[in-house]
């Protein structure tokens, strides 16, 4: 970014404020999206199939209907047809689909999962909807599902379509076969991970209000631009018809970014009965509808000299999804980037099973995948008795390996410096089962982290007011990421008004158009955004004192007027000017706005741009009862520019608890002959509780890369949850001798 | 006693919540916290599971800590409840919304009321001094966005230095 303005920083980028919209948080007064008031509510249930795979004979909702209260049940008997489904399935599912995702939207018969949904009931009241929703009586004519991934993996067939449309799907460089036969030491090896559920605290919920022909829709959804462009197409409407509304999202992970079925049918729903309809889903219903993360079995093959160089790496991924829909986890992509290796495949594959079609999950591929090379890494370390972060580093990629391109920025090997200074790896003793604390087994593990960097087109408003005071306006979104309170920031320094006088508006679709908030690319697109739309209110503001004969600033040089405080003065002579106050009312009084349509330039064309870092695993396993209890989690990151050292860790230690979760307790359990989800509640499905979660340590490299975006920075929402799940489970391989490839690391899988 | 609203038989309730009592006709299944949530606007309390599982819904009720969710709204009538929206002094946050704040015990936000509530009535509880032992005090509350360590380190801090404000 050049600019003949650029803004001396007035410091408000890289301080660690508190969250702008914490006072509302910390009250109980922000309002979620099944908290707005809205007159005249229903209450929508849904109704979830009790079989995986058949057609619905018989859906029988007359005793629901009965019920005092019930204003209607929405069935694939009596449900409006869907003109723009209809027209896909007419052309041959051809063309691409209009509701985006497969959905359950009561048009036919067909059951693909069990808890698919088949019905739904409005009624006056939460407690007469759920109650009317277990009358709805259905019988099936019922098929054999496909459920078990291990059974079902000969089925495997390769995924052809570019992954999220852009990277291959299989890649291969040098001679695989070359490179394994060079090799003094291989490893061939499996590793498995588990179907995940994201369990955001907030459930999925949607609010749908028609006034005449426009549709309001306050959903929890990151994607607020790409619901209304789902909901538009499924109903045939123009998109400016519909209106998206999320200013406050309790928890996303990944689960919130699509238009899941939910929200078409509370949209239908309130078509049908004339009235505002809220369908919150139930926590059991968050298992199957929403997505999860896919099962993965991952194939490694590594080839090495005898000095830890590798010759060989082969990564094929098999993953589930539906049978309605393909969704592949891209558990390769960070092998392709991460080592040095001139001979190397990488592939992903696919198996259909009957449940919930999986979608993106915090990492999405990175998580899964990075178990599985992390893991052979450390494998292979043991193999030549080499120390883990010596074997790393002997591999270092100065250069993408797969691209040949330059890295915008790569700080790894400052991140493997550091993590391990702070975590003391130097006090490890390599042999497995060599550390104890009393008669507990410790153990010391390690793995790289890695996300890549993304970015989208994004839009933003500034306006700055006569009264001095500036709105920021983005339909992006804060999933609890810190959006509010990083863009506050950005706006800041541009405009050299003060935090206090910021405001920021997200999460509406009446705001100017911005991407999903996913993939760690918030700040690469909406942040540049914003940064960008107030740099040009800016130049407006310093244009007009600077051509105002009564401005104490007339005829300055225009690079030479600086702002801040919410005055602009003359650099080097700070009692020359004036405040933004003055400057407006003398001129007309009228608002001063600047508007910018960021979007990437050729950088990726000419770098690879990715975030690395380190994270290290302390842990102590019992050898008589096989618990693991984690002590210390210690990472160490370079993701660019950190715009707010507060929230920034705390996203990375959120990461890492995540991670934490992904490596020793998260498995979305299925069964075996029902495909019924069997612990579908957070008491059986466990995430981490404050007693799993030890002293988390994060700590930055210093980083500055002038390529990524306009400010530098590499996003932070996924990198902290890569590794970890590896780091743990070396570990745990440091403390045992028992190496587990199967997620996650449960007690008796060490017994 | 006993109404018909649209052919749904209801009670009448009588709620005192954050020192106002509120009357209420309500579904006798209805639970606290959807008598909070959907019949008096009180949004604060949240519903993460509705099971009781999650501690997203925790508000005091005599003072202790209780899952509104499990109490049927029937239940509370003659009882004191504070919910997060009565712990701050008009604008004066109380000290441990403010600890929270500063030490960005929360990320989306909507665990944050129930952490609260439960961080307030642990104060008064004969929780241990260490971290480990305010760990155990407060794993009923869950935190997906995981600011488990910010959440504790915020208790520690009031712990020390306002427990007479408890």
């Amino acid at each position: 970014m050049t600019s003949p303005n650029e803004p001396r920083t007035t410091g408000a980028v890289g301080a660690p404020i508190n969250r702008v919209d914490g006072r509302l948080k910390v009250t109980g007064a922000a309002r979620y999206s099944a908290e707005i008031p809205v007159d005249d509510l229903a209450y929508g249930v849904i109704v979830q199939s009790t079989i995986a795979r058949g057609t619905i004979d018989r859906i029988d909702a007359g005793e629901a209907e009965q019920l005092p209260g019930v204003i209607a049940v929405m069935t694939p008997r009596n449900a409006p047809k869907l003109e723009s489904l209809q027209k896909f399935e007419r052309e041959g599912s051809k063309g691409s689909r209009p509701t985006g995702r497969a959905l359950s939207l009561l048009q036919n018969d067909s059951v693909h999962y069990n808890g698919q949904p088949i019905a739904l009931v409005i009624a006056e009241s939460i407690e007469v909807a759920m109650h009317a929703a277990s009358l709805v009586r259905t019988t099936y004519r019922v098929d054999q599902p496909t459920i078990d991934m291990a059974t079902a993996l000969p089925s495997a067939y390769p995924s052809t379509e570019k992954i999220y449309g852009r990277e291959p799907p299989a890649t291969q460089r040098g001679d695989l076969q070359a490179g394994l036969a060079a090799a003094d030491v291989r490893l061939d090896v499996v590793y498995t991970t588990p179907m995940e559920t994201h369990n955001p605290m907030e459930m999925h919920a949607t609010i749908a209000a028609w006034d005449g022909d426009k549709l309001t829709l306050w959903d929890a959804t990151q994607n607020v631009h790409g619901v209304r462009g789902t909901i538009a197409k499924t109903l045939s409407i123009p998109p400016e018809q519909v209106r998206v509304i999320s200013h406050f999202i309790g928890g996303a992970f990944g689960g919130k970014g699509s238009a899941w079925s939910h929200v078409v049918l509370a949209a239908l729903a309130a078509r049908e009965v004339r009235r505002p309809v809220k369908l919150v889903l139930t926590r059991r219903q968050m298992f199957g509808p929403v997505g999860g993360r896919p099962h993965t079995v991952q194939h490694v093959t590594l080839g090495a000299a005898r000095d830890g160089t590798l010759t060989a790496l082969r990564h094929d991924s098999t993953s589930s999804t539906s049978t309605i829909e393909e969704w592949v986890e891209a558990a390769t992509l960070a092998t392709r980037i991460l080592y040095d290796c001139p001979n190397e495949e990488t592939s992903h594959r696919l198996v259909r099973l009957n449940v919930g079609t999986p979608t993106f999950m915090r990492a999405p591929g990175e998580a899964s995948g990075m178990f599985a090379l992390e893991s052979a890494l450390d494998e292979l370390s043991y193999e030549l008795r080499m120390d883990p972060i010596a074997l790393r580093l002997k591999n270092y990629a100065e250069a993408d390996p797969e691209s040949g391109k330059p890295w915008s920025s790569k700080s790894l090997r400052q991140c493997y410096a550091l993590g391990a200074e702070r975590f003391g790896w130097a006090r490890r003793t390599a042999e497995p089962r060599s550390m104890r604390d009393g008669d507990q087994l410790v153990g010391l593990g390690m793995a790289t982290a890695t996300y890549p960097v993304r970015r989208m087109p994004a839009s933003a408003d500034a306006c700055i007011y006569p009264d001095g005071r500036a709105v920021i306006k983005a339909g992006s979104h804060d999933l609890g990421t810190g959006t509010y309170t990083i863009l506050t920031q950005l706006a800041a320094d541009a405009l050299g008004i003060p935090l206090g006088c910021i405001r920021v508006e997200l999460g509406d679709t009446d705001l100017p158009q911005n991407p999903i908030s996913a993939g760690s690319m918030t700040v690469a697109s909406t942040g540049s955004a914003v940064h960008l739309a107030a740099m040009a209110a800016r130049e407006k503001l310093i244009q007009l004192a600077v051509t105002d004969p009564r401005s104490p600033l007339h005829v300055a040089q225009h690079g030479a007027v600086e702002i801040a405080g919410g005055r602009l003065t003359l650099h080097g002579d700070v009692d020359r000017g004036e405040s933004i106050e003055e400057l407006l009312a003398r001129n007309g009084g009228q608002p001063i706005e600047g508007r910018a349509d960021a979007k990437p330039g050729d950088e990726t064309q000419v770098y690879s741009m990715h975030a690395f870092g380190s994270i290290f695993a302390e842990l102590r396993v019992d050898p008589d009862l096989g618990t693991v209890r984690v002590g210390r989690l210690v990472g160490a990151y370079a993701a660019g520019r950190i715009l707010n050292p507060k929230t920034a860790r705390s996203q990375l230690m959120g990461g890492i608890t995540f991670g934490m979760g992904m490596a020793l307790m998260e498995h979305t359990i299925t069964d075996l002959r029902s495909g019924r989800y069997v612990n579908a509640d957070i008491a059986e499905y466990h995430i981490p509780v404050h007693a799993d979660v030890p002293g988390i340590e994060v700590f930055f490299v210093d980083e500055h890369d002038e390529h990524v975006d306009p400010i530098g920075a590499k996003g932070l929402g996924e990198i902290g949850m890569t590794g970890v799940a590896a780091a743990i489970a070396n570990a745990v391989f440091h403390a045992t001798g028992v190496r587990v490839r199967d997620l996650p690391i449960t007690l008796d899988k060490l017994l | 006693m006993g109404t018909v609203i649209s052919q749904v038989t209801t009670v009448d309730v009588e709620l005192r919540i954050n020192a106002t009592t509120r009357q209420l006709a309500l579904d006798p299944r209805t639970t606290l916290l959807d008598a909070l949530r959907e019949h008096l606007d009180l949004t604060g309390t949240k519903k993460g599971c509705d099971h009781g599982q999650c501690g997203a819904c925790t508000v005091h009720v005599n003072g202790r800590r209780v899952l509104s969710c499990l109490t049927l709204a029937v239940a509370a009538q003659g009882k004191d409840i504070t919910t997060i929206e009565g712990v701050a002094d008009g604008d004066q946050l109380h000290p441990m919304q403010q600890a929270f704040l500063d030490h960005d015990g929360f990320q989306c936000g909507y665990c944050t009321s129930g952490q609260i509530m439960s961080a307030l009535a642990l104060l008064r509880e004969p929780c241990g001094a260490s971290d480990d032992e305010v760990r155990e005090c407060m794993s009923g509350n869950l935190c997906r966005c995981g600011a488990y360590s910010n959440i504790i380190a915020a208790i520690q801090d009031v712990r020390a230095t306002h427990a007479h404000e408890a």
